[in-house]
């Protein structure tokens, strides 16, 4: 089932030649004379991390969270304090990063679930403008400015982040791994009750099955990976600020996964690689390049069903 | 006699000024069928939805295996041995019909926070939901996606998965809705054949169906029972000819017959 385990499939080719260029990019930009591309693809995966993780709760579990990228905002920033304080220990930064993106879901989530549609879009997005607001007001961290990081993570001499082949691998890698996270968790029992909940809640709780919980702890596994993403941007972009959180950051995740094919596995990382090299190239052209984009978004959305997932050909059954 | 399964005592629901439950009492003996019929608007469907949790009860008392349930919320009660199928074919439309009745084994199968192993190849899910495909002979349509199957197979499905559920009583609102009268046949045969292990409450529109298998008839008028009985008895009774049978016969003379009654005693 999904991509992963078949790899003949147009899809698996697909995601096959993206995920190879991603990681021998360090490889093929610096012979292609573009070493600048090396930096393009670590921010387009980071992302993609992003993505994918929205995915979990708004392909899968139908949540359509509209405050997605607090969590990146988090990760990054409990990353950025700690620098900040001179603690620079990745082996503390992360697990903790990782925590407090989890806890910021946790807390939202039950409370944003108790309701659903227009409303629930409408409180994630209060809570991550909450955030957003509170980075802003925080002198001391730089408010609006944001805050520049001096060293990135250290793991004690293991991983060196500071050199470039170093991050770019170890975010390729949390990609994939993300990637794999998610595709065993639809599939498992705990992924069945979030797509069934997604599918006909009240016929889950019909069933048996007391949703509420199933679908916060779905929403604190996607808080805590979008967490990862922002930890990662942290760390390559060495600065944060409150602009990782303000809300068309979480509209764009929502259009990255739309693009690439809701609850589809892979479609997030397409979606978010097509997304952000469009605009790249677009804004090259002219200046006025969200006159095309927007327009193009709405084509995509109007005409192509399952995003460019949809494009690799027809599903079946709701599959991995 | 034994202790009933299922008893009501003095429900009400309202909404708004309108008493769609209106003092029920009512109660479903281990083993037994019993059916509720009324015409359009007579409560039915609310007092589905009232013994199944899915509406809250305003006031009075039902009483499942000796618990009270009243304020317990669905899962519970389909923990308990309470299960439903949906007048309105409520299923998951983009699952195929084994995922269907697996994720209803899943839900009584311990808890679900299992994150790693693929549920689509445990066979402690898919085996059960196989058997409860082939109760209602739909196991060779097993994994076709539900929303690509008719109308009498949706209907077969709602009763497939509130079966998955181990129940020890069914609740079936209309199960023959809008169905023609082979399926309507099939139907029957497949609620005659879950008798023995399950009670069922009954809740249906097609008369053949609710005379041939009912044990008990309570007939429903704007939220409250008017008569209740075996069928002969419904059947002489002239409030309910009055109320609802009336028209009924008038238009099938020869839909309620004894024959089916007698084959279900001697069965």
């Amino acid at each position: 089932m999904g991509e992963l385990a078949s790899l003949r499939t147009p899809r698996g080719i697909f995601a096959t030649v993206i995920l190879g260029l991603c990681a021998f990019m360090p490889v093929l930009a610096p012979a292609l004379d573009e070493p600048f591309y090396i930096t393009v693809f670590a921010r387009i995966m980071i992302w993609a991390i992003a993505a994918v993780s929205l995915n979990l709760i708004l392909g899968y579990g139908g949540m359509v969270s509209f405050g997605h990228a607090c969590y990146l905002g988090i990760g990054g920033y409990v990353v950025g304090i700690m620098a900040f304080h001179g603690v620079t220990n990745g082996f503390i930064q992360w697990p903790l990063a990782l925590l407090a993106s989890g806890l910021a879901a946790l807390v939202f989530g039950a409370i944003c679930l108790r309701t659903r549609g227009v409303y629930f879009i409408m409180i994630t997005l209060a809570f991550a403008q909450m955030i957003y607001y509170l980075s802003i007001s925080v002198e001391k961290y730089g408010s609006d400015d944001g805050l520049t990081i001096d060293f990135r993570s250290e793991f004690g001499g293991l991983i060196d982040l500071e050199e470039r082949t170093v991050i770019y691998y170890v975010i390729f890698f949390c990609l994939v791994g993300s990637l794999y996270l998610v595709h065993r968790v639809v599939n498992s029992r705990f992924g069945m009750v979030v797509r069934g909940s997604k599918s006909n809640d009240a016929r889950m709780h019909a069933i048996g099955h007391p949703t509420y919980r199933y679908r916060l702890a779905c929403f604190v596994i996607a808080g805590m990976i979008c967490g990862l993403a922002g930890i990662l941007q942290a760390n390559l972009e060495k600065f944060v600020s409150p602009d990782m959180m303000y809300w068309p950051r979480s509209g764009e995740l929502i259009f990255m996964v739309v693009l690439g094919g809701m609850g589809t596995l892979f479609g997030p990382v397409a979606g978010a690689l097509v997304f952000l090299l469009l605009a790249d190239t677009l804004s090259g052209f002219t200046e006025h390049w969200h006159i095309i984009f927007g327009p193009f978004l709405i084509l995509v959305v109007l005409f192509v069903h399952g995003g460019i997932d949809g494009l690799l050909g027809r599903r079946e059954a709701a599959g991995g | 006699m034994a202790e009933p399964l299922l008893k009501v005592e003095g429900l009400n629901k309202s909404f708004g000024g309108i008493l769609a439950t209106d003092n029920l009492f009512l109660d479903v003996l281990p083993g037994e069928i019993h059916a509720v019929i009324g015409p359009n608007g007579a409560g039915k469907t609310t007092m589905i939805a009232q013994l199944t949790g899915a509406l809250k009860t305003d006031s009075g008392k039902i009483i499942f295996d000796g618990r009270n349930i009243t304020r317990e919320p669905s899962h519970v009660r389909s923990h308990l041995g309470l299960a439903r199928s949906f007048q309105i074919t409520s299923v998951f439309l983009d699952m195929t019909n084994l995922d269907n009745t697996a994720l209803a084994v899943q839900a009584h199968d311990g808890h679900s926070f299992r994150f790693w192993r693929p549920a689509r190849r445990d066979p402690a899910l898919r085996e059960p939901a196989l058997r409860a495909l082939e109760r209602v002979g739909l196991d060779h349509r097993a994994d076709v996606v539900a929303a690509n199957c008719s109308h009498g197979e949706h209907r077969q499905l709602e009763i497939a998965m509130a079966l998955a559920t181990k129940p020890r009583m069914l609740l079936l609102d209309e199960p023959m809705a809008g169905m023609g009268p082979e399926e309507s046949a099939q139907m029957v045969e497949i609620i005659r054949g879950l008798k023995d292990e399950h009670s069922i409450l009954l809740v249906e529109h097609d008369m053949d169906a609710v005379f041939s298998l009912a044990d008990r008839i309570t007939v429903l008028v704007y939220g409250r029972a008017i008569a209740s009985g075996a069928p002969d008895e419904i059947r002489a009774n002239p409030d309910v000819r009055e109320a609802y049978l009336g028209e009924e016969t008038a238009a099938a003379p020869d839909a309620p017959t004894p024959e089916g009654a007698d084959s279900r005693a001697r069965g």
